[in-house]
């Protein structure tokens, strides 16, 4: 992988603050959506707004991606996001989070109570 | 048109101006010169012939013979590619990258990676037998392999494990995504034959526009 990053480099995002499993982020996913107007088929783009968990990061240069857990009408929905992808508008750190592991997907037979994560202190 | 001799350097991803990832394959083509041309007046057909890459230490005295009556240096090594008859070649000129345009759709020959002496399963892709339930000593046989007293035999072609891999293969019609003339580099999209550091060709695509 280390050989080809130079093709990559000028694609890597440098704006993405550092967050780490545990921490709660804010990510505002760029959407596209394509309705009938009055000319044609418009091309709308809106900032949709996706909070939770991050209970997993797979760090691969370009590759690289982060998995946000979230409990959504009492359903736990996880999504996948690519780190780099210029599909992310922006990652907000909500709070940071004190774990010990570094995937947590123990989190997914977890509920309320339990599935808290105590807060980190420096 | 003519083609490129190339090395594949991996695959790796890029993102696209609409958002979406694309799996691309880096290649970085060698240093091409024309070496010698073929004509149909003489030859039989119209082609160039393209050395390649950096000369091996001692090349016997026929093949550097070759080089000097075209008065060229010895390059690494040789291959053919048909031109048009009026193309204009120089023998000498150096092919680059720029020979081919982003968006252009090409075709990749190469040598596949070996496998050696494959099963069904991996070589043709056969289900195979039961994992438990009985079975035994059949998990990844191929099966029957035919009929019975008609026709009495096994016909020609029948999928049999067999050496795998490791024989010229043609990908087709793979765009180019990136040309970077400085570096001397081709991203296709897609994947292409063989292992990292092949000899690959490189040709406009056959079919297709």
């Amino acid at each position: 992988m280390r050989a080809l990053d130079d093709v990559t480099k000028d694609q890597l995002r440098s704006d993405i603050p550092a967050f780490r499993e545990g921490d709660t982020v804010r990510v505002n996913v760029r959407v596209v959506d394509f309705k009938d107007g009055k000319k044609g088929v418009e091309k709308r783009e809106r900032l949709q707004a996706y909070e939770g968990v991050v209970i997993a990061r797979h760090n691969k240069g370009i590759s690289s991606s982060f998995t946000v857990r979230k409990i959504s009408n009492g359903i736990g929905v996880e999504r996948i996001f690519p780190l780099h992808s210029p599909m992310l508008g922006s990652v907000e750190v909500k709070r940071r989070g004190q774990v010990r592991r570094a995937k947590l997907y123990y989190l997914r037979d977890l509920r309320g109570k339990a599935a808290r994560i105590s807060e980190r202190r420096y | 048109m003519s083609g490129l001799i190339a090395r594949k350097a991996g695959m790796t991803q890029i993102f696209t101006e609409d958002g979406s990832a694309l799996a691309v394959t880096v290649l970085n083509v060698e240093t091409c010169k024309v070496i010698a041309r073929r004509t149909s007046d003489k030859d039989g057909y119209d082609a160039i012939q393209v050395g390649y890459g950096a000369a091996k230490k001692a090349e016997s005295r026929a093949v550097q013979g070759h080089y000097a009556k075209q008065g060229q240096e010895v390059m690494g090594s040789l291959k053919e590619f048909r031109v048009a008859s009026d193309a204009a070649f120089e023998l000498g000129q150096e092919l680059t990258s720029s020979l081919f345009e982003v968006g252009q759709k090409i075709d990749v020959a190469g040598t596949s990676k070996g496998h050696g002496f494959a099963g069904v399963m991996k070589r043709y892709d056969f289900g195979g037998g039961r994992a438990t339930h009985g079975a035994e000593k059949v998990h990844r046989q191929m099966g029957s392999t035919g009929q019975c007293q008609w026709p009495g035999r096994v016909f020609p072609g029948k999928k049999m494990p067999g050496h795998y891999g490791n024989v010229r293969k043609t990908v087709q019609n793979l765009e180019i995504v990136r040309i970077d003339e400085d570096l001397n580099r081709i991203l296709v999209k897609g994947a292409v034959p063989g292992a990292k550091n092949g000899v690959l060709e490189l040709r406009p695509a056959v079919k297709g526009a």
